[in-house]
């Protein structure tokens, strides 16, 4: 092999003799090679094994229309109304939780990183991600015990004497029932799978706004204090200049949290099925039922599970091609 | 420049043609106190500067001009207005920062514009106005790169523009020019004060560097540990400061520290705490009772002159060359007195006298070439 490399890169520099050729290749091999042979062992190849079992049918197709697709019965069959709206659930789920994070994780971020007294900000930080210490199963459970009929939620709510809820069983569009005149037109929508589980809601943006805040942090962190001078000191109002200079100086970490949260989101399965029940099927928990529930139709879940793939592949290619500079994380 | 200098020298009286007054400033951060009473009267279209060593309260008094900070006690004054708790965005001032604080991720052209386009100015004078402004700086041809890909003198152009096309009141400028090297600096002191004199807006400069306020301001306010010691001219700060630490900050001077013999209307006779017999001005009248118990003599190294015999009685003292530094135009030379005071002499280098150690020389200046100070 040494033969093959060119004179000229030893004979070039003075010295570089005594590096010889096949060094050059040690030193990468020696960083990377474990973790390279990590990820090719338990990522490369199982991916590679899903993608082959998603094109041996498992099931007979029923009914398809589009005839290219029976080539591949098994992505066929997403396009089952049923599975598209599971899909459609998973991706609402995700985006949904995605928003409610940057809203509720913004703030928080911003105060720790720009307004919290320097001392304190490690403190604080440690506090908001304390919910990570807990495993997710516990922390679903934990939310069945608040919001559920006879919980904690309700306990309170009832010695203040106020109305008592059910957020277990109540859709995000639920309250269309209390608009005047919605007799008619609400309940189909009511009835209909966008109308979300708002404990499911709760219970994943709860998980991942950690994340989220410190991702957040960390990009606030960085943000020069001056420009926000600089742009008042130019007439900007504090709303104008959040707007104008904070957001886009920031874009790339809310970029880059918001893809995290989203991703994890997507594949979250505990929440949706602890605090969401039968009427929050999401892709995730589709592709569990279909490798370890009751359905086993290893082709299906194979199919679903390079449908999110690639739903998070665009995710990421999104990112890549207008996060920013910084938004290789 | 000199000219506005001297017409500007004696009329704070009236109020309406000042653009920034203070009025018993003070800034206490944290229990320290960075501001200590400050009185400021600024006039319309005066090149303004403040000068101090670095944590004087410089950069603070700029800031409660500009609004970033209000004053713990004491009034500010824009156009007679007082602006106390009217926040940045509501004055009429703009800032070029020491670090210039370009939004990075707006190109040149939407960095100048942005006072503009939040003022909601029609489209078409925003365009007239960031193109006349980019011209001003001579960045024109450069609106369409971003803050990164300019140099350090680049974005200082672009810094003044952005702030002036908002055709402020008064411009702030906070170190504007310290980040630039030596050569740079020296153009952008040409401009800025071209710039000044085409604009006639009112420049606030605050600076660390005496020579960068004495060639570009029409008065001076010296500042140390919170408090304003003088204002002045560029002249009077240099010829006739007011105090110890205005005539060792503002340029070089050897000082001395004595007592006074006598006192005459027109001299002070002063012996020094190592016995040496000085005869000075002074600009206070210390006869009779005023007289104060100790006083600082300042005589700056370009004022004397060396020589090889003791050619007068006053003022004229003989010691050893100890040091001689070679700057260019001028030479610094110690020379090491008989007192063993150290006194430091600049001469012209193509004149310059440059005995053997071994060989006495003499120094001397004349008594009006030295000042004695209230220590």
């Amino acid at each position: 092999m040494s033969t093959q490399v060119p004179a000229s890169d030893s004979a070039a520099v003075p010295g570089a003799g005594r590096n010889r050729p096949a060094s050059r290749w040690v030193e990468p091999l020696l960083l990377l090679g474990p973790a390279g042979l990590w990820l090719v062992l338990l990522l490369v190849l199982p991916t590679l094994i899903i993608l082959e079992l998603s094109l041996v049918p498992g099931i007979k197709p029923g009914g398809i229309v589009n005839p290219v697709l029976t080539q591949f019965p098994n992505y066929a069959q997403i396009f089952d109304p049923i599975f598209v709206s599971v899909i459609g659930r998973s991706l609402l789920f995700a985006i949904g939780v995605t928003l409610i994070c940057i809203v509720f994780g913004f703030p928080v971020a911003y105060w720790i990183a720009v307004m919290s007294p320097k001392q304190w900000r490690n403190l604080l930080l440690l506090g908001f991600i304390l919910p990570l210490w807990t495993s997710s199963l516990l922390r679903s459970y934990a939310w069945i015990t608040i919001l559920r009929p006879t919980g904690v939620l309700n306990t309170v709510l009832k010695a203040l004497r106020l109305p008592e809820l059910d957020l277990l069983n109540t859709g995000i569009l639920d309250f269309l029932k209390f608009l005047p005149n919605s007799a008619g037109w609400a309940t189909p929508i009511i009835d209909s799978w966008v109308n979300l589980s708002l404990a499911v809601f709760i219970g994943m943006s709860y998980s991942l706004l950690p994340y989220m805040v410190l991702i957040l942090y960390a990009s606030l962190e960085k943000l020069d204090l001056r420009l926000l001078e600089a742009a008042s000191d130019l007439g900007a109002s504090p709303k104008q200049t959040f707007w104008k200079v904070t957001v886009p100086q920031t874009l790339p970490g809310i970029a880059a949290a918001s893809l995290l949260v989203f991703i994890t989101g997507l594949g979250d399965f505990v929440d949706p099925e602890l605090l969401g029940g039968v009427s929050s099927m999401t892709a995730a928990r589709l592709i569990y039922n279909q490798f370890l529930g009751a359905t086993q139709n290893w082709g299906f879940g194979s199919a679903l599970s390079m449908v999110l793939i690639m739903a998070v592949s665009v995710a990421i290619a999104l990112l890549i091609k207008y996060g920013g500079d910084s938004a290789e994380v | 420049m000199s000219q506005t200098a001297v017409k500007n020298q004696q009329s704070t009286k009236t109020g309406s043609d000042l653009d920034v007054e203070l009025r018993k400033v003070f800034k206490v951060f944290n229990g320290e106190t960075a501001v200590r009473g400050v009185d400021l009267s600024i006039r319309r279209g005066e090149f303004f500067s403040i000068l101090g060593p670095s944590g004087c309260g410089k950069t603070t008094l700029l800031r409660l001009i500009a609004g970033f900070e209000e004053p713990t006690a004491g009034e500010v004054m824009i156009r007679g207005q007082s602006v106390v708790n009217v926040p940045p965005f509501r004055r009429p001032v703009n800032t070029v920062f020491q670090s210039y604080a370009l939004f990075s991720h707006m190109n040149v052209w939407d960095n100048v514009a942005f006072g503009l386009r939040l003022k909601k100015r029609g489209k078409a004078e925003v365009q007239d106005r960031v193109k006349e402004s980019l011209k001003l700086v001579k960045m024109d041809t450069f609106a369409k790169r971003f803050p990164a890909q300019l140099s350090g003198g680049q974005q200082q152009r672009v810094a003044l523009a952005r702030a002036l096309v908002n055709r402020p009141t008064v411009l702030l400028l906070d170190e504007p020019l310290g980040a630039l090297d030596l050569k740079l600096r020296k153009e952008m002191q040409v401009e800025l004060t071209n710039l000044h004199l085409e604009l006639g807006v009112t420049f606030i400069m605050v600076t660390h560097d005496q020579e960068e306020a004495l060639s570009l301001s029409d008065r001076i306010a010296v500042m140390n540990n919170g408090m304003v010691e003088q204002i002045g001219t560029p002249e009077q700060v240099y010829e006739r400061p007011i105090t110890p630490f205005v005539a060792e900050f503002i340029g070089d001077t050897n000082l001395f520290q004595g007592q006074v013999e006598t006192a005459e209307p027109t001299f002070v006779e002063i012996t020094t705490a190592k016995g040496l017999h000085i005869t000075t001005v002074t600009t206070q009248d210390w006869t009779g009772s005023a007289t104060p118990d100790q006083v600082m003599v300042s005589i700056r190294p370009e004022k004397i002159h060396m020589s090889l015999t003791a050619d007068r009685q006053e003022n004229c003292f003989v010691g050893r060359l100890k040091h001689v530094m070679y700057m260019g135009t001028h030479t610094h030379c110690v020379v090491e007195l008989l007192s063993g005071d150290r006194i430091i002499v600049m001469q012209p280098s193509d004149a310059a006298l440059l005995p053997d150690p071994s060989t006495p020389v003499y120094v001397y200046w004349d008594s009006v070439d030295c000042l004695a100070l209230a220590a």
